[in-house]
């Protein structure tokens, strides 16, 4: 039963299982048009779940994707108020996010401080950032251009563009993890920093590319949210770092790096996308998902730990007759 | 080639003497800093000086001054409790529950405690108990814990809490001493005793430079980790009951953010966020600085998020100017 181990098929099956209940009572849940939906509305869950995913896979963890996202958000929105052209900002936010994500991974690769006290400060940092340049000011629909805000809901091939964003992300990043060679360092940087050093692998190099694509894909996903939802201001995305968290860890990517795939974080995301789309169908205040996804994190965590149980090697045997 | 007979040399048996490491050690540069914090704020505010202000100052931070206590502890084990604001939310929540169903003061802090240490139990057991990663672990816990306040409370506040339960919070024990203040400071003595003077203490430093070592040297590492969670789970609960108190009113936001603060402080105050080093003394200067530095900003009418970059920096810069300085 090769198929029960597979992390993903089981997690696929879950969330599949998810939504067969919720349908069982309300039907209209399983419509294509609303299935479309619920994946639309987890698409910057996904698109920072996989920039998570490679940032955990080379044993960091990186805190401040959710600042980044609202501090590249509201810039787009600032730009878009200066007239700023679309593909310039859609260029600047992306640039500005990675710029955020070398931060990081520059105090983590130069200077060697963990990650978590990196990223827990300059999640602060990004945030607090938002507040000097607004002073706390929001900008509002009607402040923004038609175009800006209309780009991620352009529909085309019966998906928004943002849909089509987190699906063209899924594809180029499973790409980038199996096919090539940078790929497969951000596992073995993970796997085992020794062993990576000596097959000529820059650990620190590599971690800090990884805070840079995460960066890059938060700063994406700031323009999305921001132009999807029509309106920035300084707590845009407060606590989303520990949605995007869980979804890796549901996913099966192991905190201590070296293990995950893009497949586990997509599905992690879908899976809490799912949860939270259906607490209002089934009647649930919206107050529960914070609880919910907790006890994910935490069921989710305590499973991949009772999969990987390595039993000791027993070396002498007691013997019974000499 | 000259054959030189051996020559003497005196190879020290330390490398400084107690004086000199006393003064290079990094509790020396917080004095240094808190001294010349308080300088500055004297001469940024004439309203400064003030037995008064000072003392209202501290509420700043000392409700979080007592868990960075506890914290420390744990980092200094190895390991890190992200979940303890929420902690916070769920005792004042359930003290919440306490008292709408009409209990008194004693049941009330009971209740409090109780919870902190039913929370810290909780993570202890997963951590501890299951060997699992504290930071996942209490990620997960830090969104499960406030989340069922949010579930018990929504958008509503428990508020009229009974007469006396205040005095946590906003009594005075003699002049400008505050209940809460004379507090942090038996806290301190209790974990300055607990972590320098006891064999538990050492265990704490064993654990945190090597696990398996301590394991092998006959220290019950797992039960050690367990208790260290339990501690910061009741002083979670401890700070709970005083910051409701001092609020008067629980709202499930209630301290949201104090992880970041504890962890800053407890950073500041010289413990290795790798575990294996740190003392009580560092924190509590670092609580002293961090508080005056606050308060002076306040003073100055600088917004309260201006004040958490400033933290933001305080926790990279005090881990980066060091390795900055040693070139790596």
């Amino acid at each position: 039963m090769s198929i029960l181990k597979n992390r993903e098929a089981l997690l696929a099956l879950a969330t599949l299982l998810l939504i067969g209940l919720v349908a069982a009572r309300f039907p209209g849940f399983v419509r294509p048009a609303n299935l479309a939906g619920v994946f639309n509305d987890t698409s910057p869950l996904i698109l920072l779940a996989i920039g998570q995913m490679i940032v955990i896979l080379t044993k960091c963890i990186d805190l401040s994707v959710a600042a980044t996202l609202a501090l590249c958000g509201m810039v787009a929105a600032l730009l878009n108020g200066a007239g700023v052209p679309l593909p310039l900002i859609l260029a600047l936010v992306i640039t500005l996010g990675a710029a955020l994500g070398a931060v990081n991974g520059l105090l983590v690769w130069k200077l060697g401080i963990p990650s978590i006290v990196v990223t827990l400060g300059t999640m602060t940092i990004y945030r607090g950032t938002i507040f000097l340049m607004t002073n706390g000011a929001w900008v509002n629909a009607h402040q923004m251009t038609d175009g800006f805000k209309a780009l991620p809901r352009t529909v085309i091939a019966g998906l928004p563009v943002m849909s089509w964003v987190a699906l063209v992300a899924i594809v180029a990043f499973t790409v980038l993890l199996t096919r090539t060679p940078l790929g497969r360092s951000f596992y073995a940087v993970g796997g085992n920093p020794h062993a990576a050093v000596y097959t000529g692998i820059n650990v620190g190099r590599t971690q800090f590319v990884a805070f840079v694509i995460a960066g890059a894909l938060a700063g994406l996903t700031g323009y999305l949210w921001v132009a999807r939802y029509a309106v920035a201001y300084v707590d845009i995305a407060d606590g989303f770092e520990l949605s995007v968290v869980a979804a890796c860890v549901i996913g099966g990517v192991a905190i201590a790096g070296g293990a995950g795939s893009v497949a586990g974080a997509v599905l992690g995301a879908l899976f809490l996308g799912v949860i939270n789309n259906a607490l209002p169908v089934v009647g649930i205040s919206p107050f529960w998902q914070l609880a919910i996804s907790g006890s994910a994190i935490v069921l989710a965590v305590a499973l991949n730990a009772a999969q990987n149980v390595t039993h000791g090697r027993i070396i002498l045997k007691p013997q019974e007759a000499r | 080639m000259s054959e030189t007979g051996p020559t003497l040399r005196t190879i020290p048996d330390r490398l400084h003497s107690r004086m000199t490491r006393a003064f290079r050690s990094w509790e020396t540069i917080l004095l240094i800093v808190a001294v010349a914090v308080f300088m500055i704020n004297s001469f940024a505010s004439p309203y400064f000086l003030n037995a008064w202000n000072l003392s209202d100052a501290t509420f700043n931070f000392t409700e979080k001054a007592m868990i960075a206590f506890a914290m420390a502890m744990l980092i200094i084990a190895g390991d890190i409790d992200l979940s303890v604001a929420s902690i916070i939310a769920l005792v004042s929540t359930a003290m919440g529950i306490a008292m709408e169903a009409g209990a008194g003061l004693p049941v009330l802090v009971a209740v409090g405690l109780a919870t902190g240490l039913l929370c810290g139990a909780l993570n202890g057991a997963l951590v501890a108990g299951m060997g699992l990663p504290s930071i996942v672990v209490t990620i997960g816990t830090m969104s499960l814990f406030r989340g069922i306040s949010y579930i018990v409370l929504g958008d509503q506040a428990f508020t009229g809490y009974p007469d006396g339960f205040d005095y946590f919070g906003q009594g005075y024990i003699w002049w400008v001493f505050s209940f809460e203040l004379v507090l942090f400071g038996a806290l301190a003595v209790v974990f300055w005793l607990l972590l320098h003077r006891t064999n538990f203490g050492r265990a704490v430093y064993a654990i945190g430079n090597n696990a398996t070592a301590a394991q092998f040297a006959g220290i019950r590492v797992a039960r050690v980790r367990f208790i260290l969670f339990l501690l910061t789970g009741l002083t979670s609960g401890i700070a709970a009951i005083c910051l409701t108190s001092r609020l008067g009113s629980t709202r499930p936001s209630i301290a949201t953010g104090f992880e970041l603060e504890v962890v800053t402080m407890v950073v500041l105050g010289g413990v290795n966020i790798l575990g294996g080093s740190g003392t009580i003394l560092g924190v509590v200067l670092a609580a002293l600085i961090m508080g005056m530095v606050t308060f002076g900003f306040g003073l100055l009418n600088v917004p309260g998020i201006v004040m958490s970059i400033f933290l933001g920096l305080l926790l990279i810069g005090v881990i980066a100017v060091p390795r900055l300085i040693k070139g790596k």
